[in-house]
């Protein structure tokens, strides 16, 4: 990690952490929570799409794999949050290695069909599995968090909640893609044949960033369910992996710092719609192509670059 | 001098800051407007424009006019969550209605709860209104189908017909006409894997018997492989769940199969919409479904209470958004106009506007259907707000 | 009714499903092969044709045979349009970002379609009246010959087109390199512009022939898309005969898989396969590793 990059996370917990104290309002720190929820899983995209240039379709499920632990575990079967939540970090793992392997191979739009092939087995299975996942009518009465006889019910705990973990998992992002490990990816990114030949064990590290992303996913997805405290198969649908991936595009492939502004952008834009009413859809698509078409490496790159721009200027 | 104009300064002052608390009742109303699920919510929210120029124009309730602050849901939960927690926030709505589908609105049961605020579902499911243990309780019992709730969630209502209720219609017809063996065909989203569940349920209770049990998913262009097989089973009916457009390509699949006259289709409460009959063509003559009777509200018997409310509802319907009145508009109309009345008796009270539903809705006649509420019961009512109706010429005609 | 004459009748409806997926799998290869983009907005094309025909002919009561290929310019010229706003002023970003601006317009002709039609589903009157025909104990209907047939039609049409003629060589050496195919002297830009208008145009032929049996309405182009892909790269990307058969069997799987196994699992069966042919042919079942090595994507 960087002297700016700690600086820069440095100014983003102080920013968060004084939040609560201004906004009161539980409207508002819902929106915050959802942004940090998503902000997890587009931070793990970012890492497998933006640093290994690896493409999915798929994250979705393991976002749904963690809700539907957590849910099923706590309520059918009375485990303990936690347990449920490490239940929840393990079966991604061994779904996200055991898509990975045979798909590595795998490029571009193949890999892109592939991961989306999954997406959609896992929403299948989610929808038909009736007595364990309660299908397409969803899973109710999952329980909020509390650990130590603390609970995290309420606005304001969730977000902190929710927020310390975003942050602890975006350092250990920030210090992945300052590691060996990172430049490795990043020679991946790059050109495969070269990684390989300087060295590089390629299949092995795609593996492992993509069941890192899984996990990140995962994580998200427990604290998704235990926040609105019902889940149901629609929220882990295909469409929500390409809004996620939009998330990534749209922040900036290429970097953390991007994927945390594609979140939050994406999950305020359709909230601050709301005025459009019927019409969000429009507004929302010409929106959407005209951030692309005018910053086309993403919002963060745009927005470094304007800056630059205007430092020169003055 | 100086006092009068203290009491001028302190009326200006009240004026200004205290009334916009009371200049209006706030109403917030969820609906899915757009997304998968928006032939619910579009009729639900053209009804609360409707309604609320109606009331106003009858200057308001108490003399104070209403506000229905309308959000779109767009079928997600994690919408229907931010919606709720901005109405009952930053508008202080006193109640909230919605959302229109089952998964929204159960999204929306605890924040309701939790703030003690009043919630009218427009969805079916019973599991809005019914605690989940007490839930849990009906599904292990040793004979499900006898089972019904005892407890109800205490801030929450509904005011659609749960769908036990049409399935129940659906099977006092069935018997009637001796029909023992049927065939079910239902679509894999909420609203048709809960009939398909409640018409597994309830078969016992009325001596049916299921001989096919076949899905499809809500996307689907073409169910014939699933009615071929339907066709080569013994059923003597086939009922098909599920709502939108893939209940008119069901109803000219079966058509197109040459199945009228040999296995009826009997089709779910949602087929409950002009339109459907239109898109099919021709296809769906013939086709039998339990309706609620705002749709046919001119051939209502006059002496049904329920004959005024819906002749009015259906006509300024029609003629004002020139389309089709549904029930589902049906829905959104009876939860509003249950909370006029609440307000009418007891003003700008939360409690008392929930206790009003439970206790003085008697014998009210609304769209869906003449309700009792009760602790009990926060439906308010069953099978009785249903007709089975038959396609005949395009129009809808009663069963014989 | 016999089980032969119920698998014949689950072999009609997938192969009428196949065919969607076919015709709309062979738009994405031909903008595929031009840019190697994968446009995510041709389902939307399918439903603009289905919409603007149903507006043309039911609304304007205009005749078949007129509003069949005004329908088919109509959407031609918003597929242009799209490419000449959109995709041509992003040609030096990445494809990851252009893939992405697809999706966006996806979204954007969705809210636009949303605004003319509303969110009532359309239906149209079949191309041509009368009862079904019984083959072997199944039951086909008309509609069916003309979605199967125009199908055909357009499997020549378009292989004659890449095979036989200049631009459609031209269009194909464009995805190779485009930069070589533009020193041979090939107008890249304008291949490009005329493959968008071109898979538009096919996407919208899809919309009307399907129409009159499954109805249209705006919220129709996402699924019909992913199926598309699927399709696509299952046969094989830029592989045309490949797209088309891969179309055919996944509409196949599905409708077996429903009418013999489970109708719920019908959707994961097919994808199920689709892994497990991705695991032991990298480029789909018609596809050139070879060739695919030389792509980017």
């Amino acid at each position: 990690m960087g002297k700016e990059n700690r600086r820069a996370v440095f100014i983003l917990m102080i920013c968060l952490g004084i939040f609560p104290f201004f906004i009161r309002s539980d409207y508002y720190l819902s929106i915050m929570i959802f942004i940090g929820i998503n902000a997890i899983i587009v931070m793990g995209l970012s890492l497998l799409m933006g640093y290994a240039g690896q493409i999915s379709l798929g994250h979705a499920a393991f976002f749904g794999i963690g809700a539907y632990c957590s849910g099923v575990l706590t309520v059918k079967l009375g485990f303990s949050i936690f347990t449920a939540f490490f239940c929840g970090i393990f079966l991604s793992t061994i779904m996200a290695m055991a898509i990975a392997i045979p798909t590595l191979k795998l490029k571009g739009h193949y890999l892109a069909v592939a991961t989306l092939g999954f997406g959609e087995i896992i929403y299948v299975i989610f929808n038909e599995l009736l007595e364990i996942t309660g299908g397409p009518s969803g899973l109710s009465g999952i329980p909020s968090i509390h650990f130590f006889g603390y609970s995290f019910k309420g606005g304001w705990r969730y977000f902190y909640l929710v927020w310390t973990v975003a942050i602890l998992l975006l350092i250990f992002s920030l210090n992945i893609i300052h590691s060996r490990i990172g430049r490795a990816l990043r020679a991946v990114h790059g050109s495969e044949v070269a990684a390989q030949a300087m060295g590089v064990n390629v299949s092995q590290f795609k593996i492992q960033v993509f069941v890192l992303s899984a996990i990140y996913a995962s994580v998200a997805g427990t604290l998704y369910a235990h926040f609105v405290t019902f889940i149901s198969p629609s929220t882990f649908s295909l469409f929500v992996s390409i809004l996620l991936l939009m998330m990534v595009v749209i922040g900036g492939g290429g970097s953390i710092w991007g994927a945390l502004l594609g979140a939050g952008i994406l999950t305020v834009l359709p909230e601050s719609l709301r005025a459009f009413r019927d019409f969000d859809i429009l507004v929302y698509g010409i929106i959407l192509m005209t951030i692309l078409l005018f910053m086309p490496e993403g919002i963060f790159k745009g927005l470094t670059l304007s800056l630059i721009w205007m430092r020169k200027k003055w | 001098m100086k006092k009068s104009w203290i009491a001028f300064l302190t009326m200006v002052f009240c004026v200004v800051f205290i009334s916009p608390g009371w200049a209006a009742y706030k109403i917030g109303f969820v609906a899915s407007i757009t997304g998968p699920a928006s032939w619910l919510g579009e009729p639900e929210k053209n009804t609360a424009l409707m309604l609320r120029e109606w009331i106003n124009a009858a200057s308001g309730i108490r003399g104070v006019p209403i506000e229905i602050v309308i959000e779109d849901s767009k079928g997600m939960e994690a919408d229907a969550v931010l919606a709720t927690k901005k109405l009952i926030e930053r508008d202080n709505v006193l109640v909230v209605i919605g959302s229109s589908t089952t998964g929204e609105s159960m999204a929306m049961v605890p924040i309701c709860e939790q703030v003690e605020t009043l919630m009218i579902s427009m969805a079916a499911a019973l599991s809005i209104v019914t605690p989940d243990d007490e839930m849990k309780r009906m599904e292990a019992s040793k004979k499900p189908w006898l089972e019904v709730p005892k407890k109800q969630r205490y801030w929450i209502f509904k005011v659609a017909p749960s769908d036990a209720s049409a399935v129940e219609k659906i099977y006092i017809y069935c018997q009637a006409k001796k029909i023992k063996r049927v065939a079910i065909i239902t679509v894999s989203a909420g609203f048709g894997v809960e009939g398909r569940r409640q018409l597994k349920r309830l078969a016992p209770k009325y001596g049916i018997e299921i001989v096919a049990d076949e899905l499809y998913g809500p996307k689907d262009t073409d169910m014939t492989a699933q009615l071929t097989k339907i066709k080569a089973s013994p059923a003597q009916a086939v009922i098909n769940w599920s709502v939108g457009p893939t209940q008119v390509i069901v109803t000219k699949n079966w058509s197109d199969l040459g199945m009228r006259g040999k296995i009826p289709l009997i089709q779910s409460h949602g087929f409950g919409n002009k339109s459907n009959i239109k898109l099919a063509g021709g296809a769906a003559e013939g086709v039998i479904t339990p309706l609620g009777r705002v749709l046919y509200a001119e051939k209502v018997d006059p002496k049904n209470p329920q004959k005024p409310v819906i002749m009015k509802y259906k006509t300024e319907y029609e003629k004002r958004f020139k389309s089709d009145v549904s029930t589902f508009g049906g829905h959104a109309y009876d939860a509003i106009m249950m909370v006029a009345d609440a307000l009418k008796a007891v003003g700008a009270d939360k409690k008392g506007i929930r206790d009003y539903l439970e206790t003085k809705i008697r014998n009210w006649p609304g769209t869906g259907g003449i309700y009792n509420m009760s602790p009990t019961d926060h439906t308010g009512f069953g099978a009785d707000g249903f007709e089975m109706m038959e396609v005949v010429h395009g129009e809808w005609e009663f069963a014989k | 009714m016999s089980l032969f004459s119920e698998i014949l009748q689950f072999v009609f409806t997938g192969l009428t499903i196949g065919s969607i997926y076919s015709m709309v799998g062979l738009g994405f290869n031909i903008i595929y092969n031009a840019t190697t983009i994968i446009n995510l907005a041709q389902g939307e094309f399918v439903m603009f044709g289905g919409l603007i025909m149903v507006f043309l002919t039911v609304v304007l009561k205009f005749p078949l045979f007129v509003g069949f290929p005004l329908t088919v310019i109509v959407v031609m010229a918003i597929g242009a349009v799209f490419e000449r706003f959109a995709i041509h002023p992003l040609r030096n970003a990445s494809l990851l970002t252009l893939i992405i601006v697809t999706i966006a317009a996806s979204i954007l002709f969705r809210g636009i379609a949303m605004f003319i039609w509303g969110k009532d589903p359309y239906s149209l009157p079949p191309f041509t009246p009368g009862s079904p025909v019984m083959i072997g104990g199944a039951v086909i209907m008309l509609q069916t010959f003309w979605v199967l047939g125009t199908t055909l039609a357009i499997v020549v049409l378009t292989t004659l087109f890449f095979g036989k003629t200049i631009v459609g060589k031209a269009m194909s050496a464009c995805s190779f390199n485009p930069m070589a195919a533009s020193l041979m002297g090939i107008h890249v830009r304008k291949m490009i512009l005329i493959s968008f208008a071109l898979s538009a145009g096919l996407g919208a032929v899809a919309g009307i022939v399907i129409t009159p049996m499954s109805l249209m309405d705006y919220d129709r182009g996402p699924m019909l898309a992913v199926k598309g892909f699927c399709a696509a790269v299952l046969g094989g990307l830029g592989v045309g005969y490949g797209v088309v058969l891969g179309g055919f069997i996944v509409g196949l799987l599905e409708s077996l898989t429903a009418g013999l196994i489970h109708s719920g699992f019908k959707d994961a069966v097919a994808l199920v396969i689709l892994l497990f042919i991705l695991c032991f042919k990298p480029s789909g079942i018609f596809g050139s590793e070879e060739v695919s090595k030389i792509k980017k994507f």
